[in-house]
């Protein structure tokens, strides 16, 4: 078991080498070049030159690329254009709202999608079975900033039941010690800031949270149809077991693996869903402060992002994979 | 394992070409019967015949002005325009039927230069095996680790605003994609019982890889093929929503009219739900048929 | 009239009561939540329980004048500080701030400052004379990065270059700075200058406390990574001014806090704490004012205007103090050929493109300056649209193939270009409808698009300018009164004129002089003006005392609240 753990691990230092190569040659194949590229609006050509020779930018590219790589090792990505700000307090500072995001559109997708993935295989072949199918493809292929303006309208702009932007009503006065503002809420015992900042969450989640459900409804469907065939399950309702305990006992937790390695990769797509979902929501995270950078061209922010997004979902997908190990031995063997 | 039978089964293999035309034949019958795939097939017909026609089926040009309008007052269906005008006073129908080729033209071309980087990585891969595999792995074990929207956006924003930039942006998110594919589909045919006996037979290694282990990839790369053109498809909206799309916003594209209209919500919220609906349509024409498809082709996902 | 209650805000006052409960149950705790604004129905007693959330477009740069040229940072900036010499509510025309007043001796280069006595800054130490003087030295004796135009843009507008200047800069036109008694502050400039007093109602030129300065390392600047960034914390935690609010706490993406200043010298604040937060996306904007979020924003897109009135809200507009115009870059064919940007002129339709893309109280544009500002002529050739004459000018102009490349910008909305694809599309058609072919270029506002237009590398293009002060020479000096690549002419007759106009003291004679030149502008044809606009702020019904500037100078000390 060490020995595939050990072996996972060090398939890490290609990736990672690779990626940091990757974002060292994009950054350089930027229009206008590095300097021009992370120096912004307007610089004089003596101020290029200035950076330039501060950053060894005139260095040879060998040099400039372990010098890349010592300071992305200690966290450096610079400094953003937009606010001078080290882009890494600046994902710091954002990064607690997506994760909030994230996990509340987590919860929506898994809370509604194993159970109706469950009752479709269950009921194999009812209208809820098609129901959840073809509303599963649909959530597929509806785009987020579509669905998010469609929610828009109707719960905010036709109803107006739910707030359309922000994390919170900024007219709350509030301790944040954890940054997860609805912990917050929680912990403080401030139950009126919890629910002010739940109410925020709802829609972005549901927007963000439409493309998992639809995958995770779909695999749900799959995995319990195969474990319904599978022998021991036939047995065990030969054997005239409870209905409810083969499902708890066998079916459920058979059909959970690959659901659970699904939710494990689902991660990194959440986060950058978080792209277009904060956008539009206006919700303070990193996935809108990227959006940002993306239209002001800051090289930085986006340099930092990148990593920072590849090495999360890296590590998540190793994860996944060393869980799987545990749970199931023949994948070891690979 | 003796002569005969190894010849037994390349012939079995080369037969099996046919019962693969045999297989995909009733793949295909399968398919007539799921009105899941009828409804996808309808759907991408109806888009490409769109895209292909526009010119025709268009009532006006996508770029004439037909109408005064002002930031307040923009006219929605009539008789005469059946979707309404859009902001600068041009006929809306006929702007999303132009959209549809834009759509298409990124959707095609970016897929076929993503499946061709794809499969020829996948065979270089698959084919020497070895280091050169490990090596393309690597390479697209890194590019998957970036999410594909990401990617697309650090490729689009490297390349500059055009809707060339667009397609290749597309295109290399789709590489590894199909690399991986094409792979383990040569893995699992190299061991098979056919190639295993035409190699001892002394049949050339490129030989098996043309005529038994490529054919055979066909029907997945087909069905990776039609999914991956309703993920071109929204990338394409999603890159042009952010203001990555093309210079021109007098082409016509359906992710540009919906982000471009989004400040018209109060006035004219149907500029935004039409375009929206044909991303989403055209996009799940090409998912309900890619799925239909696998279903068909793969006994796995049939149920 | 309010809008039907909002059943959110109804369920947050009643779990507000659920709460006191709670709390009262623990023993009491300080962090009780305290609603402001539209929620706040029994407190309406003491004006500094008050709150108004304001929506801005983006976050702030940083909250320290003399860095930011934006918009957002400024607003912040004219609450916080204040200047020696400040604009008129509403209007354009220097009243006095932390001057009382101010004489100039004949020669037109040292300016005496009377001080107002008895103003302190927010840390408690005393505005005076000397405080003037470090802080006119500290912007004179900027270095290394801090002179980067991007940086210090508005003082090298103003005074040209530094004490010592690293780039190609000219001469600063400040040259001392003497604090003769505590309430004079005398000031000696390098030739005589008509714009001097004018421009110091900039924020860029707002007093700063010298000893915050100083103790939060307002000039630090550290190059870590591959760019340089501030490392003191006097911009975003400490900026420290004499204005009616001061500042608070400041959490980047969600919201930026000021408090009112109990000790302000002038009108003391109704509203005691204002919050701006940042929402990028226009009609989010809209939504979180129609859904209560927010009290009021900035920005407000021509669309939203008449459905925003019709459900109840204020729309204020500032004067029109900008002008929207189409560049036409000379260095080069065709556009060098006047007969051609004559054809050009009379192929575009500016009329259509106000009525289809404006807002009511937009009009078209004649010259590069709008009709509200002195020096304007009623007189200069208009061009009206006419594409036979366009047609008929391009075969005059002996050009047999005529196509241009056209720039426009992404990503951006500005008050005189709200939406710049929509203004480019129509454009386009206009000048294909003339037979001219077009080629679509367009970049992101800031920085590609922007150094594309600077650099010359744009033939046509669409830009604006919205007045920082009332004078011509803020805008048609700015435009033309040197060699620009972006304009791509050296036209010295054009420079002298607007070099003499500049330098004139006596008041009648410069107007004279501005409207010749606008004459001389409109014939020469650099570029063509199409609209001036006035800017709309809405507000939600019971804001009231807002009062609209044309160059963004407006406080929100008068502004009250009440129920709507």
């Amino acid at each position: 078991m060490l020995r595939f753990v050990v072996r996972r691990l060090l398939l890490l230092v290609p990736i990672l080498f690779g990626l940091s190569v990757l974002l060292f040659i994009w950054v350089r194949a930027l229009p206008g070049g590095p300097a021009v590229a992370l120096l912004g609006e307007r610089a004089t050509p003596e101020q290029i030159a200035r950076i330039e020779s501060l950053y060894g930018l005139d260095r040879p590219l060998y040099e400039q690329y372990f010098s890349f790589v010592r300071r992305a090792a200690q966290l450096d990505f610079g400094a953003s254009i937009r606010t001078n700000q080290p882009v890494i307090d600046e994902i710091q500072r954002r990064f607690p709202a997506t994760i909030e995001l994230s996990v509340a559109a987590m919860i929506f997708a898994v809370g509604i999608g194993i159970p109706l993935g469950y009752f479709a295989a269950r009921r194999y072949g009812t209208w809820l079975d098609n129901l959840s199918v073809s509303g599963s493809l649909l959530g597929i292929t509806i785009p987020v900033f579509f669905l998010a303006f469609i929610l828009k309208y109707i719960f905010a702009v036709k109803l107006g039941v739910l707030p359309t932007s922000g994390r919170q009503d900024v007219r709350l006065i509030v301790d944040h010690p954890t940054n997860f503002y609805v912990l917050d809420g929680l912990v403080t015992g401030n139950w009126n800031a919890a629910w002010d900042a739940l109410q925020h969450l709802i829609l972005p989640a549901i927007a963000l949270g439409t493309i998992p459900l639809a995958i995770i409804v779909r695999i749900t469907r799959a995995s319990v149809l195969d474990v319904v065939h599978e022998d021991y399950v036939r047995t065990a309702e030969a054997k005239g077991l409870v209905k409810g305990t083969i499902t708890r006992r066998h079916v459920l937790r058979n059909a959970m693996l690959p659901v659970a390695t699904i939710i494990g990769l689902q991660t990194g797509l959440l986060l950058s869903g978080a792209i277009l979902t904060e956008t539009v929501f206006a919700f303070p995270g990193v996935g809108s402060f990227v959006f940002g950078a993306i239209s002001f061209r800051d090289y930085a922010v986006l340099q930092g992002f990148i990593l920072f997004i590849a090495v999360i979902y890296v590590l998540v997908n190793l994860v996944v994979d060393i869980s799987y190990g545990l749970i199931d031995p023949r994948v070891r063997v690979r | 394992m003796s002569l005969s039978q190894a010849e037994l089964a390349v012939e079995r293999a080369d037969s099996g070409e046919e019962t693969g035309g045999s297989l995909l034949g009733e793949a295909w019958k399968r398919l007539r019967r799921n009105p899941v795939a009828i409804i996808g097939a309808v759907l991408i017909l109806l888009f490409v015949l769109v895209a292909i026609f526009a010119p025709l089926l268009a009532p006006f040009s996508p770029t004439e002005r037909v109408g005064q309008t002002t930031p307040t007052s923009i006219p929605g269906p009539t008789a005469e325009h059946l979707l309404g005008l859009d902001d600068l006073g041009r006929d809306e129908l006929s702007r999303v039927i132009y959209g549809a080729r834009q759509s298409l033209i990124v959707g095609v071309v970016s897929l076929i230069l993503g499946a061709t980087g794809g499969i020829l990585l996948g065979l270089l891969a698959g084919a020497f095996g070895g280091w050169v595999d490990n090596l393309v792995m690597r390479i697209v074990d890194i590019m998957l680790s970036v999410p594909g929207l990401l990617f697309a956006i650090a490729v689009a924003a490297a390349l500059g605003q055009s809707l060339t930039s667009v397609m290749i942006a597309i295109a290399v998110v789709n590489i590894p994609i199909f690399a991986r594919l094409l792979r383990g589909q040569m893995l699992a045919q190299r061991d098979s019982d056919y190639a295993l006996a035409a190699r001892s037979l002394g049949v050339r290694h490129r030989d098996i890889v043309l005529k038994h282990v490529l054919p055979n990839s066909v029907s997945p790369v087909i069905v990776q093929g039609t999914l991956t053109l309703a993920t071109a498809i929204i990338d394409a909206a999603a890159l042009s929503f952010l203001g990555l799309g093309g210079a021109d916003p007098s082409v016509p594209e359906w992710g540009r009219m919906l982000a471009d209209t989004q400040r018209y919500l109060a006035v004219a919220p149907q500029l935004a739900v039409f375009p929206g609906l044909a991303i989403v349509f055209s996009a799940l024409g090409f998912t309900l048929l890619g799925e239909s498809l696998r279903e068909a082709i793969d006994p796995k996902y049939r149920r | 009239m309010r809008l039907s209650p909002n059943p959110r805000r109804v369920l947050a006052a009643t779990m507000g009561g659920v709460l006191a409960v709670t709390l009262a149950a623990c023993g009491g705790d300080s962090g009780g939540p305290t609603t402001g604004g539209d929620t706040g129905g029994t407190d309406d007693s003491a004006a500094s329980a008050k709150t108004l959330v304001f929506g801005a477009s983006a976050d702030p740069v940083i909250i320290d004048g003399a860095f930011v040229s934006d918009g957002e940072s400024i607003r912040v900036i004219r609450q916080i500080f204040e200047g020696l010499v400040t604009t008129e509510a509403g209007g354009t025309d220097i009243v006095p701030a932390l001057a009382e007043s101010w004489e100039v001796d004949e020669a037109g280069t040292t300016w005496t400052f009377s001080l107002r006595e008895g103003v302190t800054f927010h840390d408690g130490s005393e505005f005076n004379a000397e405080a003037v003087c470090t802080n006119f030295d500290r912007w004179y004796n900027f270095t290394d990065i801090l002179q980067s135009p991007s940086v210090s843009y508005y003082w090298q507008t103003v005074f040209g270059g530094f004490a010592q200047n690293e780039g190609d800069l000219p001469e600063s036109l400040y040259s001392s700075c003497e604090a003769q008694d505590p309430t004079t502050a005398v000031i000696t400039l390098s030739k005589p200058s008509a714009t001097f007093l004018t421009s110091l109602s900039l924020p860029a030129f707002s007093m700063a406390s010298p000893q915050a300065l100083q103790e939060f390392g307002a000039d630090d600047v550290s190059g870590s990574g591959e760019s340089p960034q501030f490392t003191g914390t006097y911009g975003t935690e400490h900026p420290t001014g004499t204005g009616p609010y001061k500042f608070q706490d400041w959490t980047r993406g969600d919201k930026l806090t000021i408090t009112a200043n109990e000790d302000y010298w002038g009108d003391k604040a109704q509203i005691g704490t204002v919050i701006f937060r940042p929402i990028a996306d226009g009609p989010a904007r809209r939504q979180a004012l129609e859904a209560g979020d927010i009290d009021g924003y900035d920005l407000v897109d021509p669309s939203d205007v008449q459905a925003l009135e019709d459900a109840g809200f204020q729309i204020l507009r500032r004067p029109a103090f900008n002008v929207g115009y189409i560049g036409f870059n000379q260095s080069g064919p065709p556009m060098d050929n006047p007969k051609f940007r004559e054809a050009v002129a009379y192929a575009i339709n500016r009329e259509d493109l106000v009525t289809t893309k404006y807002p009511e109280g937009a009009e078209v544009a004649t010259q590069f300056q709008p009709p509200q500002l002195w020096g304007y002529n009623d007189g200069v050739p208009t061009y009206d649209y006419d594409p036979d004459k366009a047609k008929q000018l391009i075969e005059e102009s002996g050009i047999t193939k005529p196509a241009v490349e056209f720039w426009f910008p992404t990503d951006v909305s500005r008050p005189y270009m709200p939406d710049p694809a929509g203004n480019f599309q129509l454009i386009k058609a206009d000048l294909e409808a003339a037979g001219i072919a077009v080629t679509s270029k367009s970049a992101p506002w800031s920085p590609d698009y922007l150094d594309a237009v600077d650099n010359g590398k744009a033939q046509m293009y669409l830009l604006g300018w919205t007045g920082d002060f009332g004078d011509p020479d803020n805008f048609i000096g700015t435009f033309f009164q040197t060699p620009q690549k972006s304009w791509g002419f050296k036209n010295q007759q054009l420079f002298n004129a607007l070099d003499e106009a500049e330098a004139e003291p006596d008041q009648d004679k410069r107007e004279e002089l501005y409207q010749d030149i606008n004459a001389q502008i409109m014939e020469f044809l650099p570029g063509l003006p199409y609209v001036h606009t006035e800017p709309a702020i809405a507000f939600r019904p019971g804001v009231d005392g807002y009062v609209p500037s044309p160059v963004n100078n407006e406080d929100f000390n008068k502004v009250t609240l009440s129920e709507g």
